[in-house]
């Protein structure tokens, strides 16, 4: 009784400060900061609500199994994606498979082995550069490396292209991965005697696999929308072709050609590409997430 | 024993000599993190088969020590040791050891179970395989055998194949222990093997180290003073770096010689 009497009394002289100016002041900025927060995702939400909306709305219309089969048709004819779809799909597994070893390499070596030196310093600043770099920059730059001078557009430059915006994504996460291993598990390696490559792809790598195709996978999701750099490279084509040195259709591309198009079945057309990309980077994200939440709660 | 309870340091550490062969010899020991020192004159045999523990506050070098063993600091730049550590005829702080070698000879058990993100079974083959090429029926004898040693080839031999990472705390510790005997090495490193372990896996720990004893030459940092006199026959008091006391476990504990040590054994220190 005696100690309920007590702690009684203390919650009493507890709720007496509480009530002091100074606490009702923080009170009062912690709820005015919270309100401004959730405004400003509501604005944001809105905005990405709206997009999707549309985008539904306009694609969902647009949807029929024809779009698989059949190719980008001339104004006024029927028509699907067929030969988008399959070359969006060749174009960004060439550039992941271009840009995943160089990624992971180039993350390895700044976690790994550059570390604090200077060159490790100047690759990271170059990276987060590159990272930010506009992608119409990096597509004029292979125009004029590539493009020009073999003087045909091909599906290979689109793939550099993206391969280049692909990059800086997977050496950040790979070298953030990296990071996160604890220092004891690399010294247990190294306990047992391993080299330093064996140390690293066996156990350092390994631990954090599924945070490095986490990275992968939000790479190939970033690069799977990008119009600019593969309207200066791969540009785009009326029919199926699977020759990735000459020019090759794409999704973004034809987004970009048939939406501005006076043609009404153009559009329809266009709203369902986009539908069927945002798709893609929809189930890419989830299955990014799943991965990571599985490696990381093991 | 009447044998050295008294060690004034330095010049009389040389003189106490565990009553076995020395297994690791280190003389005039200095360590450095890039300008501090950690570690300062360190002189101190450790006997063959025997188990050699260092005790002292947090931050006394005892850990820096272990490492300088094994030469794990190497990982970083910005350390290094002076002195002369003598292992099977050659001093191991010589620039162009193979590090490799070294470490395949010196196993190390951390503070934290470390179970590499793989297999019970590949978790041990890992470090045998570095090695040695064994057929795949030698390698199951040794991962049985190694898994023996650790006292845990009982609760293991039907999850071989699970991953590592899966058991519990006590037992992923005893894993890693399993995975440093493995390599057969000729010396072990144990720091703080105990110190994230329940008491129940801390004494089956503690009962394997005195069992490791038979075969191996064992080197323990322990926060835990009890855990140092149950399990050790050596044992050096450390603080700030320097190496305070070295003696058998029992004259250390019973009547250990310098004021320093008592306060620090007693728990009157500081």
């Amino acid at each position: 009784m005696a100690t309920e009497m007590s702690t009684t009394q203390a919650n009493t002289t507890a709720l007496a400060q509480a009530t002091s100016p100074l606490y009702r002041r923080r009170l009062r900025t912690n709820r005015i900061n919270l309100i401004l927060s959730m405004a400003a995702m509501a604005f944001g939400m809105a905005f990405l609500l709206w997009i999707l909306i549309v985008l539904f709305g306009k694609g969902f219309a647009a949807l029929s199994p024809t779009l698989f089969t059949q190719m980008t048709p001339p104004p006024g004819s029927e028509g699907g994606l067929a030969n988008a779809i399959f070359g969006s799909v060749v174009i960004v597994a060439a550039a992941t498979f271009i840009s995943t070893p160089i990624g992971i390499l180039a993350g390895i070596y700044l976690a790994e082995f550059g570390k604090d030196g200077w060159v490790a310093r100047v690759t990271r600043f170059i990276n987060d550069i590159l990272l930010s770099a506009p992608s119409i920059v990096i597509g004029l730059f292979v125009y004029t490396v590539y493009v020009a001078p073999v003087q045909h557009f091909s599906g290979w430059a689109g793939s550099v292209a993206l391969a280049l915006i692909a990059v800086p994504v997977v050496v950040r996460t790979t070298e953030n991965m990296l990071h996160l291993v604890p220092v004891s598990l690399r010294e247990a390696a190294v306990a047992l005697g391993a080299p330093m490559w064996k140390v690293i792809l066996m156990v350092t790598l390994r631990a954090v696999r599924g945070g490095v195709i986490t990275g992968i996978l939000l790479a190939v999701a970033r690069v799977s929308g990008e119009t600019a750099p593969l309207l200066f490279t791969a540009l785009n084509n009326q029919f199926w072709s699977g020759n990735m040195n000459a020019p090759m259709a794409n999704l973004p591309v034809v987004i970009f050609q048939f939406a501005m198009s006076p043609y009404e079945d153009w559009k329809a057309l266009a709203w369902a590409a986009a539908l069927l990309i945002t798709l893609t980077v929809l189930v890419l994200n989830i299955l990014a997430r799943t991965l990571f939440h599985q490696s990381s709660t093991r | 024993m009447a044998f050295q309870t008294v060690v004034p340091r330095p010049e009389a550490q040389l003189k106490a000599l565990p009553p076995a062969a020395a297994k690791m010899s280190i003389r005039k020991l200095d360590f450095f993190y890039g300008k501090f020192q950690g570690l300062k004159d360190i002189n101190l045999e450790i006997g063959e088969r025997q188990v050699t523990a260092f005790i002292g506050p947090s931050g006394c070098g005892k850990s820096t020590l272990l490492r300088t063993l094994n030469r794990m600091y190497s990982l970083y730049p910005g350390q290094r040791a002076v002195g002369d550590i003598q292992f099977n005829g050659q001093n191991i702080l010589a620039p162009g050891v193979d590090l490799n070698m070294l470490r395949a000879k010196v196993g190390m058990v951390f503070q934290k179970p470390t179970p590499f993100p793989m297999s019970i079974y590949d978790n041990i083959a890992f470090g045998v395989s570095l090695y040695e090429t064994l057929s795949s029926r030698q390698m199951d004898e040794r991962v049985e055998w190694a898994l023996t040693k650790a006292a845990m080839w009982d609760e293991a031999k039907d999850k071989l194949k699970q991953s590592g990472m899966a058991l519990s705390g006590g037992q992923q510790q005893r894993l890693c222990i399993a995975r440093a005997v493995a390599v057969q090495p000729e010396m072990l490193l144990l720091d703080e093997p105990t110190s994230a372990l329940d008491p129940i896996s801390t004494a089956k720990i503690e009962e394997l180290i005195t069992e490791l004893k038979q075969d191996y030459t064992v080197a323990i940092v322990t926060h835990n003073m009890q855990q140092a006199a149950r399990v050790s026959d050596f044992t050096a008091y450390m603080y700030l770096g320097e190496l305070i006391e070295f003696g058998a476990t029992d004259s250390i504990f019973v009547k250990p010689a310098r004021r320093e040590t008592e306060d620090y054994i007693t728990g009157r220190f500081g």
